[in-house]
């Protein structure tokens, strides 16, 4: 097996061209939690966890390997939220966003955020430098992106216009440290509402509906959100397993967008 | 002659003397089943069944055997000896027999030089199989006739009616030990066609017999030694890879370390039965209860394990610390395809609890009155007959007491916290102050002490008294609940000598002190702890004439006469002792004698905060109120009732192994959730001394208590909040949102 502690962008770049059967090794909270539970042993692993251009963190700038510790603390208010959801303190220091992102677990706490402020997925290789994939044409089912086998994800992007606020929530049977039934971040801006949710479908999704009917309210009165969780919870696409049900999920999704909303509304 | 100081000992029985092993478990040091290491060692690795049901076709283990590296591939052919075991019923194969008969079901054993290599020869084997229907419905094998067991309790008048009914049907899921020590096991042959074994165990000695029998070997041939364990909770009471360790050990002539991994450990050990039950209650008018008819179904698994044991468990205490004239009990423990069932703290008094005290919370409703006052009308009490089967209680049973202590217990602040982390849903931010509804539960439990239904239960103990101070001999499993200082407590007070060490014996040096398990420890190693030391005592008083030993020496009228150097000078003095509980008999056919060697009865009040339309909780605060006979070490019986609340709580509203087909979907610890810090609630204890007719000081065993009666009073909280019948544990989001 090899493995490669590469030290910056270029060195990883390189030891992926040569070796697209590798695996890429950030934070390491999902590959190693995989390589225990199915005895799997990588072809190969190429850390990046220290590739300085990773690790940067530059105003609409996320370096992929920035730490969930260190995204608890920072200016985007959801994404905090979301960031002290996530296991331990222990792993909120090994794990990253760009992690996150690359396993794409349907459950993936940082994907409903990077849904509701519509940000870009930015990857580079050798093959065909830098691109940047809007997050809508990166999530294309359970666990599976449009990431080459060559590609490295080297940052999140996020718009020039942020939402003015932002809220998340989680549903989950224990109170922290808990894979999430359903995941909902809310972002308000110039343009009104933005609704996403996670757990209810393969990838993270808008509730486009919802967010239509609610920003065509002018002035939004308790019938109105009412309305609009009926429709996030028609929207949602969830199934049922082992972690919930589907009619849960459901109720569950309408019940975080409303009281998100309303936590927007009071912010 | 010289006057000596005669100063008390100190870390005796009443105080919170600490544990020898704290330290050690803090900084890391203490060595677990799972740190067991030997130079020049291979690994073991077990090929399981991944059906519940099927026929095993074809086993060619040729491509492992022919691995580099690759030691010993074994399957049932292997079993020099008798090819099953079980405590009870030697029902289960070694490995598999030709059929599988429950998930993960170990088929074939590998040794290795190292772990990946014994995994990857675990993947080489060729293995065919024929998938089977399984059975995984415990009503329709009993219904079949597929039990292990079946109770029937008969007492009073059938006829007898009451004029207020209450019927309800009740469910609980499957809980998992989740001990976070892993199974482990070392097996070291010794040159001479013997082994070692070093095995995380709970009864090292019925490890032992069921060993020999399948190795076909000689007692003294294999000895078994306990190791340091990491929880049990009843999970290591059965054999999970003890056998195949020796036998690949034996086999390779090296020795061979086994440790489960997460997800094996799901598979590998027994849980708690699930069950459904079915009540009617009558009572008067004033609450008392006329009638109790139960109807109820345990599953017990693909083997028997301690299913018998546990059946009679959930029939005799189905009722509670209640009496009542008329009792009468159909009651089964079915074989299935599901994980096989056995112990887990509490056994079988579990699951009854959470429907009696549903029952007893609907008939204080009925009737108006506060569950507390229903509990209080019916409270069993020393002198009265056990509903079930008629035996008087002896002893203390303090259940009104328990009810008044717990009531004196402050409330926590009635407002709703304003630290988010603290409402529903945690950390997850779900839910805002405005939607938390704050309710109020309480429940009873009732538990046996020790061994019921005439079993030999007994506990050796060897006291040696050297220079050095005393050493307490002993196969008695320390796991992790403080065993080990208690009996120094006991040892110090009963002897005044301060120098007291354990010395934890293997199964060729001493006799069985019996299993850690059914709350029995505390009162019968410390009993024999006690006697011993009692015995040692006197023995020495009488040598040198003396009337009082103490840490300096043995004093006669206030004088010293002989110092401790002095009086172990010429030999190290012994003292041994089996100590047995009063005996117990075993039942008529009609659940109908003297099966039980004591009782102890506990109370808890639940406060939670619910929010009702996401279903989620939050457990606020928990008191509980525990009859201790005599609390030996205060901090340890808090340390007890704090941990079994929080495997109460995870009961109530979250610990469930999910089964489809009789697999197991949530086999890891991210799906099976346990209570985390910021799930636990404060809890508020008093402790109610009045003293067991039997037992060192008249301690009683409340390992068990705890667990019994916190989960109903959550249950019975949430309710409360919420209105929701909630007849099933545990309580779901979707129960309590109704969707």
């Amino acid at each position: 097996m090899h493995f490669l502690a590469a030290g910056d962008l270029s060195t990883a770049l390189d030891a992926r061209a040569e070796h697209p059967e590798a695996e890429l090794l950030a934070g390491g909270t999902d590959l190693m939690v995989e390589v225990n539970l199915s005895y799997h042993r990588p072809a190969g692993v190429i850390a990046v966890r220290s590739c300085e251009e990773l690790l940067e963190w530059e105003g609409r700038r996320i370096g992929a390997a920035v730490t969930w510790a260190r995204l608890e603390d920072g200016p985007h208010r959801a994404l905090g939220q979301l960031a002290r959801t996530i296991g331990s303190p222990q792993i909120r220091a090994a794990g990253t966003l760009g992690g996150n992102v690359a396993t794409a677990s349907p459950a993936g706490d940082g994907l409903p955020w990077i849904a509701a402020v519509d940000a870009e997925i930015e990857v580079a290789s050798r093959s065909r430098g830098t691109r940047i994939i809007p997050w809508t044409e990166f999530f294309v089912g359970v666990k599976e992106t449009t990431l080459a086998p060559d590609e490295i994800i080297t940052a999140i992007l996020l718009p020039e216009q942020m939402p003015v606020s932002q809220e998340f929530a989680k549903v989950g049977v224990r109170n922290v440290m808990v894979i999430a039934m359903v995941n909902c971040v809310v972002a308000r801006g110039d343009d009104g509402f933005r609704v996403a949710l996670g757990s209810v479908a393969p990838v993270p999704i808008r509730a486009y509906r919802a967010e239509e009917m609610i920003n065509a309210e002018t002035s939004i009165s308790d019938a109105a959100l009412t309305e609009f969780a009926r429709i996030v919870s028609d929207e949602v696409r969830p199934i049922t397993d082992h972690r919930s049900t589907e009619a849960y999920r459901r109720h569950a999704s309408g019940v975080l967008a409303r009281r998100l909303v309303e936590r927007c509304l009071a912010a | 002659m010289t006057v000596g100081t005669k100063e008390r000992v100190a870390a005796g029985i009443g105080e919170s003397a600490p544990r020898p092993d704290g330290v050690a478990k803090l900084s890391g040091n203490f060595a677990y089943g799972s740190d067991l290491w030997i130079d020049g060692m291979l690994w073991g690795a077990t090929l399981r069944s991944p059906y519940a049901h099927a026929r095993l076709v074809e086993l060619d283990i040729t491509p492992a055997v022919v691995m580099s590296g690759v030691r010993a591939v074994l399957t049932q052919d292997d079993v020099p000896g008798r090819p099953t075991f079980g405590q009870v019923e030697q029902d289960q194969p070694v490995l598999c027999d030709g059929v599988a008969r429950y998930w993960g079901e170990p088929v074939a054993i590998v040794a290795a030089d190292d772990q990946e290599t014994a995994r990857a020869a675990v993947e080489a084997i060729i293995v065919e199989w024929e998938p089977l229907p399984p059975v995984t419905d415990p009503d329709q094998a009993r219904a079949a006739g597929e039990t292990y067991r079946d109770m029937v309790i008969r007492r009073g008048d059938a006829d007898a009616a009451g004029s207020v009914v209450i019927e309800g049907e009740y469910e609980t899921a499957i809980q998992d030990q989740a001990p976070l020590g892993p199974e482990a096991g070392l097996a070291i042959p010794d040159g001479s066609g013997g082994v070692d074994l070093h095995v995380t165990t709970q009864w090292i000695h019925i490890d032992h017999a069921q060993i020999i029998a399948s190795l076909d070997m000689e007692p003294d041939d294999v000895r078994c030694h306990p190791v340091g364990i990491g929880g049990a909770f009843g999970a290591r009471e059965d054999i999970s890879l003890h056998i195949h360790v020796a036998m690949l050990a034996l086999r390779t002539g090296r020795p061979v370390r086994i440790v489960y991994d997460r997800t094996e450990s799901f598979a590998g050990h027994v849980k708690r039965h699930s069950a459904r039950m079915r009540y009617r209650h009558e009572a008067d008018d004033e609450g008392r209860l006329v009638k109790v008819t139960v109807d109820m179904v345990l599953d017990g698994g693909a083997y028997a394990h301690t299913s018998h044991a546990v059946l009679a468990n959930a029939s005799f205490f189905t009722v509670g610390p209640y009496k009542c004239d008329n009792v009468f009990v159909d009651a089964a423990v079915s074989r299935t395809n599901n994980p096989p069932a056995g112990a887990m703290r509490g056994f079988g008094a579990v699951q009854v609890c959470f429907a009696y005290e549903s029952q007893m919370d609907r008939l204080a409703e009925a009737l108006g009155l506060h569950p507390l006052e229903v509990r209080r009308r019916n409270a069993l009490g020393p002198g009265d007959p056990m509903a079930t089967s008629g035996q008087i209680v002896e002893g203390s049973l303090p259940t009104l007491r328990v009810i008044d202590e717990l009531e004196a217990i402050p409330m926590p602040d009635a407002a709703i916290p304003d630290d988010p982390r603290r409402l529903p849903g945690g950390t997850g931010l779900t839910t805002p102050k405005d939607a938390v509804v704050r309710g109020v539960g309480f429940a009873l439990g009732l538990k046996n002490l020790a061994f019921s239904e005439a079993f030999d239960d007994f506990s050796e103990v060897l006291l040696v008294l050297t220079p050095a101070g005393l050493e307490i001999h002993t196969a008695a499993i320390e796991v992790g609940q403080g065993l080990v200082t208690i009996c120094e407590q006991i040892a110090r007070t009963v002897l005044g000598i301060q120098a007291v060490a354990w010395v934890s014996a293997d199964t060729s040096q001493i006799g069985s002190a019996g299993s850690t398990s059914a709350s029995r420890q505390t009162q019968m190693t410390g009993g024999a702890v006690y006697e011993a030391a009692v015995g040692l005592r006197d023995k020495i008083l009488q040598q040198f004439g003396g009337d009082e030993l103490t840490n300096d020496g043995v004093y006669s009228g206030g004088e010293l006469v002989a110092t401790l150097d002095a009086v172990t000078a010429d030999a190290p003095i012994e003292q041994w002792v089996r100590y047995r509980h009063p005996p117990t008999e075993e039942p008529d056919e009609f659940g109908q004698g003297n099966p039980h060697a004591g009782f102890v009865v506990a109370a808890h009040r639940a406060v939670v905060d619910v929010d009702p339309e996401l279903g989620l909780v939050r457990v606020v605060q928990i008191d509980t109120a525990q009859d201790v006979g005599k609390a030996l070490n205060p901090q340890a019986i808090v340390g007890q009732l704090e941990g079994g609340i929080a495997q109460g709580v995870g009961f109530a509203i979250m610990e469930e192994l999910i089964l489809e087909d009789g697999v197991i979907l949530n086999p890891t610890f991210t799906d099976y959730l346990i209570p985390t810090l910021l799930d636990m609630p404060d809890v508020g204890s008093r402790l109610i001394e009045e003293p067991a007719h039997w037992g060192p000081f008249g301690a009683k065993g409340i390992g068990e208590s705890p667990t019994i009666s916190s989960t109903p009073a959550v249950v019975a909280a949430i309710r409360a909040a919420t209105g929701r019948p909630l007849t099933r544990v545990p309580v779901r989001p979707q129960d309590i949102a109704g969707v």
